[in-house]
């Protein structure tokens, strides 16, 4: 979750857009590399906006649970389960 | 400066798709300049890759470097020791920089993770655009510093053709006539007589026709 300023309304002038071109530019990669895109989203906001934050961050965390683990920490989980059993194996 | 683009990540992983470690060889070059093959795109080609490899339960392990120059032979010889520990390196550089380096070390396999593109200039940060195609025969003094081998579709030498319409090409509405370009300079700098000076025809033997070309500089050999 990234969040940036207000757009027009960020002291680095236009950070903020850049910062969501690169966020964009993720997006696309952990489509390529199937680990799914919708893991990584950008938000604007200003620093006044307490409630639409805690929000958007609800928002996002129900985003990240419908989705269910990272390939990732799938494989990984398997990964560790063969070695334990290989373990107790030998 | 040399340009290229990012190969598409599954073209990659296709290509690395045997091996289980290999070396992601970037270049401090042209190619970080156009942000394509610089150690910052190294470290999230490797990420990236390694990421990918992982998900799909294969691991793959990555060094990751960063040369001077892929096109010079004292930047590479540093690789030497430790490439042969690595089953093949992706490299990040431009096409003349992974030949050289594959010439270099003939028991590597050389996979390329960009694909180069032209000579070319930045014209804003992130958009860059062809200016020169080194043709070998330089004729900027006679056409107000715009080349027609480069700017003009058709790469001809004696005027618009007749797919020039209000100063843009026929070939797509962003490219605007090379010729016009040429044409509307000479006149800014009351140099309009080089456009009569220009050479009845090209001859292309400076240019690809004769192969591969050399430079041979005997003052610095």
């Amino acid at each position: 979750m990234v969040i940036g300023c207000l757009e027009g309304d960020c002291h680095y002038v236009n950070g903020n857009i850049r910062a969501r071109s690169r966020v964009k530019r993720v997006y696309n990669i952990l489509e390529q590399i199937k680990i799914g895109p919708d893991r990584i989203r950008m938000y604007n906001l200003s620093a006044g906006e307490g409630a639409k934050f805690a929000a958007f961050t609800n928002e996002f965390v129900d985003q990240i649970e419908n989705l269910g683990p990272s390939p990732i920490n799938v494989a990984r989980k398997n990964a560790a389960s063969e070695s334990v059993q290989e373990v107790q194996a030998t | 400066m040399i340009t290229g683009t990012p190969k598409p990540i599954e073209e990659i992983l296709e290509m690395i798709e045997p091996y289980d470690n290999i070396i992601v060889a970037g270049c401090f070059g042209c190619v970080t300049v156009c942000r394509v093959g610089g150690d910052k795109e190294v470290q999230v080609l490797a990420s990236t890759l390694k990421l990918a490899r992982e998900a799909s339960g294969k691991k793959l392990e990555i060094k990751e470097v960063c040369l001077e120059r892929q096109c010079d032979p004292e930047f590479l010889e540093p690789m030497r020791p430790y490439i042969e520990d690595y089953q093949a390196v992706l490299s990040i550089a431009c096409g003349a920089g992974i030949q050289f380096m594959a010439e270099k070390f003939m028991k590597t396999p050389l996979l390329p993770g960009i694909n180069t593109g032209f000579l070319g200039v930045t014209e804003r940060q992130g958009e860059w655009a062809e200016r020169c195609q080194g043709c070998g025969d330089c004729v900027l003094h006679l056409t107000g510093g715009i080349c027609p081998v480069t700017r003009c579709a058709k790469s001809i030498f004696h005027g618009p053709c007749g797919g020039s319409v209000d100063g843009i090409c026929e070939v797509a509405k962003d490219v605007k006539c090379g010729w016009q370009l040429i044409i509307d300079r000479l006149k800014a700098l009351d140099q309009m007589e080089n456009y009569g000076k220009l050479k009845p025809y090209k001859g292309w033997d400076a240019s690809r026709d004769g192969g591969p070309r050399r430079i041979i500089r005997e003052d610095m050999i």
